[in-house]
């Protein structure tokens, strides 16, 4: 099943289950949303759950914090990554901090599905990796599914976690197909997953970036180096025990990830496992990242974003140690 | 230097009390005069008792915040006539959005004074649980302008979907009210607050108190036209208020909540009126306006206007003496209450951070305990 269906399956089974689950969005419901991911569900659950917002981000996330306040589970879409930020103020300053601020009285059972991430081919701003931004803010859940059935369960728990949580959905993999089972999840939301095992080198990534981590670590197989590979999916917060176990097996650790590599996720996970794995470690842990510049035109984003090739010279370069 | 006089002359504006007192209503005041005509003494001195009372409070914090007990006080001093009469207006049933200057209309709603200052002396970022039946459906106060408007836009929308509304019961049938002001009408979330509350057929009354000045910002910068003018681009109905007026304050309130909850969609009221302190106790407002023009307001006082009304209606002067000892009994109260308030455990920081557990917080919650039981183990 693509990842898109896997969403929209998981979606329909959250709505399904609990009559509490809202959709809100601009073009979720007739259209069905421009990826396709809501499809179906207002022809089935109706306009009053599936709703077509005005275009007004701030507005959708503001007005699902009132009706998180009214008993309500909105999942809202944001529609590309870079038209986040006018929302950004709702959820970083409200929705993140408003059970802190209550004093736990109420709960903020949201969720943000954004589509991020290059490889589309997109014009400016609809081409973003903006995660750090909100796994800096405390109160908020992110997550990054990067396999359909990732997609499937892991929308599910998030819309029954009682915490915000920003659902990272990695665009360029929306129509990657995968084995989904319905009847029983793999993993909890907040686990790390060891998708592929080696003995040479860590190699650790999310979204998207996992499909690159596996290409690289079958190139280097074919060139003797046997390379692990973990998919995060939890940003935040990291499942550090798989990571940490495999750093002390392998003694070599690559952080791949499409965001700019300054103040990053890769920044944080290699910080932590030099901190908690120090004596295990044969050589620094590198980071494999997108330029510190702006997302470039998409003519240019072959070089921008880290691929097979740039991984293996990271690996090469640990390896030299 | 620009002068704060209010659109006073705007063909739309309800008044029922003239400046001294006497029932002088405007064109606009007439549909509501029936309203006001059931209005019982008690009910009336209850008006004129909630606005002396806070006006006591309001300046016994304002004092606290000089003495070094708060960290800030924002004052509702001139404000007491919108604020009163609005909150006076609503039902039991109905759930009330202030921003941070609305200290009697959480009062009245039954939100402990002492609350509120607990947010402003540094102890609590909340202060109240609006769900606590005893806080009378109260949120909590939003320090970011007008991010509370979306906030009650999407309760609002909640209570359309689940029938809370429009049922035609208005002793049943639930609405919301949110305060802002003129200076949090220039943000996007209140622009964009009205256009889902437009687009959804919100039951809710948008209530602005204009009261000149955000901070040391004329109200002519935020609008070249009348804010109440705006509603009719939203297809919002919007109604210019004395906000000095006690009673225009609560008929049009009242009328407007009745309307949002019968299913009519929302409403807007801008209420006219003046924050005759400093913005917060951190600004000084002589640097930004004349003395001229604060005498202009204070001859519009709503406290003075009300006494006088029911001077004329035969209040006795037991009656007001009682209400100068409560209000002296209601400051004493939050001077004695707030010097007791006592400190907070400093793991308070990682309660509620989130609802699930969470292993970045148990981690540094754990460290903190153990830092700060090693200088206890140390001799001293």
């Amino acid at each position: 099943m693509p990842f898109s269906r896997a969403l929209n399956a998981g979606l329909r089974r959250a709505m399904t289950e609990n009559d509490r689950v809202i959709m809100m969005g601009e073009d979720i419901g007739r259209l069905g949303g421009v990826f396709r991911v809501t499809e179906g569900l207002q022809a089935e659950f109706g306009e009053q759950r599936v709703l077509d917002t005005p275009l007004a981000e701030s507005g959708i996330v503001g007005t699902a914090i009132g009706l998180a306040m009214a008993g309500f589970r909105p999942v809202c879409e944001i529609q590309f990554d870079g038209f986040v930020f006018p929302a950004f103020d709702q959820i970083t300053s409200q929705l993140a901090k408003i059970t802190n601020r209550h004093e736990g009285a109420l709960s903020m059972p949201v969720v943000i599905r954004i589509p991020y991430g290059g490889h589309i081919g997109a014009v400016e701003h609809h081409q973003e990796s903006p995660e750090v931004y909100f796994t800096h803010t405390p109160g908020l859940r992110v997550v990054s599914p990067s396999t359909p059935n990732d997609a499937y369960w892991m929308i599910q728990d998030a819309i029954t976690s009682t915490d915000p949580v920003i659902f990272l959905e990695p665009k360029s993999r929306y129509w990657q197909k995968g084995e989904v089972d319905a009847a029983a999840r793999a993993l909890p939301l907040h686990a790390s997953r060891l998708v592929r095992r080696g003995t040479d080198v860590t190699l650790v990534g999310h979204g998207a970036m996992v499909a690159t981590l596996l290409q690289a670590a079958a190139l280097a197989e074919s060139e003797g180096t046997s390379c692990e590979v973990i998919d995060l999916r939890s940003l935040s917060p990291v499942d550090y025990g798989p990571i940490l176990d495999s750093v002390r097996r392998t003694g070599r650790m690559v952080y791949a990830q499409e965001a700019p590599g300054f103040t990053s996720l890769g920044s944080e996970v290699a910080a932590t496992v030099m901190e908690k794995a120090f004596y295990a470690l044969e050589a620094p842990v590198l980071r494999v990242s997108g330029f510190d510049a702006p997302f470039p035109p998409a003519k240019l984003e072959g070089t921008f974003l880290p691929d097979a090739d740039r991984i293996l010279e990271a690996v090469d370069r640990t390896l030299a140690y | 230097m620009h002068q704060n006089t209010g659109p006073d002359d705007a063909p739309e504006l309800v008044r029922v009390l003239a400046a001294d007192g006497s029932v002088a209503p405007t064109p606009a005041a007439e549909p509501y005069l029936e309203l006001i005509d059931a209005l019982t003494d008690a009910e009336l001195e209850g008006f004129y008792r909630d606005m002396f009372v806070v006006r006591a409070f309001d300046q016994q914090a304002t004092n606290l915040q000089r003495q070094g007990q708060l960290a800030l006080w924002p004052p509702s001093f001139g404000q007491e006539a919108a604020q009163v009469g609005s909150a006076r207006a609503a039902r039991p049933q109905d759930h009330l959005f202030p921003s941070y200057r609305e200290h009697v209309v959480c009062m009245i709603r039954g939100v402990d004074p002492v609350d509120i200052i607990r947010v402003m002396r540094g102890l609590t970022h909340g202060g109240w649980n609006p769900a606590d039946p005893k806080n009378g459906n109260t949120h909590i106060y939003t320090l970011v302008l007008g991010s509370q408007t979306l906030h009650a836009t999407g309760l609002a929308m909640g209570l359309t979907l689940d029938g809370k509304s429009g049922s035609g019961d208005p002793q049943t049938d639930e609405a919301v009210i949110v305060y802002y002001g003129d200076g949090a009408s220039s943000q996007g979330d209140v622009h964009e607050a009205m256009v889902f509350a437009a687009s959804y057929r919100t039951p809710e009354v948008f209530f602005l108190q204009n009261n000149q000045w955000a901070i040391s910002v004329p109200v002519a910068t935020q609008s070249r036209s009348p804010l109440y003018r705006r509603g009719a681009g939203y297809g919002i109905p919007s109604i210019p208020i004395d906000g000095n007026d006690v009673l225009a304050s609560y008929a049009v309130t009242r009328v407007a909540l009745d309307e949002a909850r019968a299913g009519a969609g929302p409403r807007a009221i801008e209420a006219m009126t003046y924050r005759m302190g400093a913005h917060t106790t951190s600004d000084d407002p002589t640097k930004y306006r004349t003395a001229d023009e604060e005498e202009s307001w204070a001859r519009r006082d709503p406290i003075a206007r009300m006494r006088a009304y029911l001077r004329g209606r035969g209040a006795s002067d037991a009656f007001f003496a009682e209400v100068e000892a409560q209000a002296a009994a209601v400051a004493e109260d939050a001077r004695v209450r707030t010097a007791a308030l006592g400190g907070i455990p400093t793991d308070l920081m990682f309660d509620h951070v989130y609802t699930e557990p969470h292993p970045l917080i148990d981690e540094q919650r754990a460290w903190l305990a153990g830092y700060e039981a090693s200088f206890e183990e140390e001799p001293s």
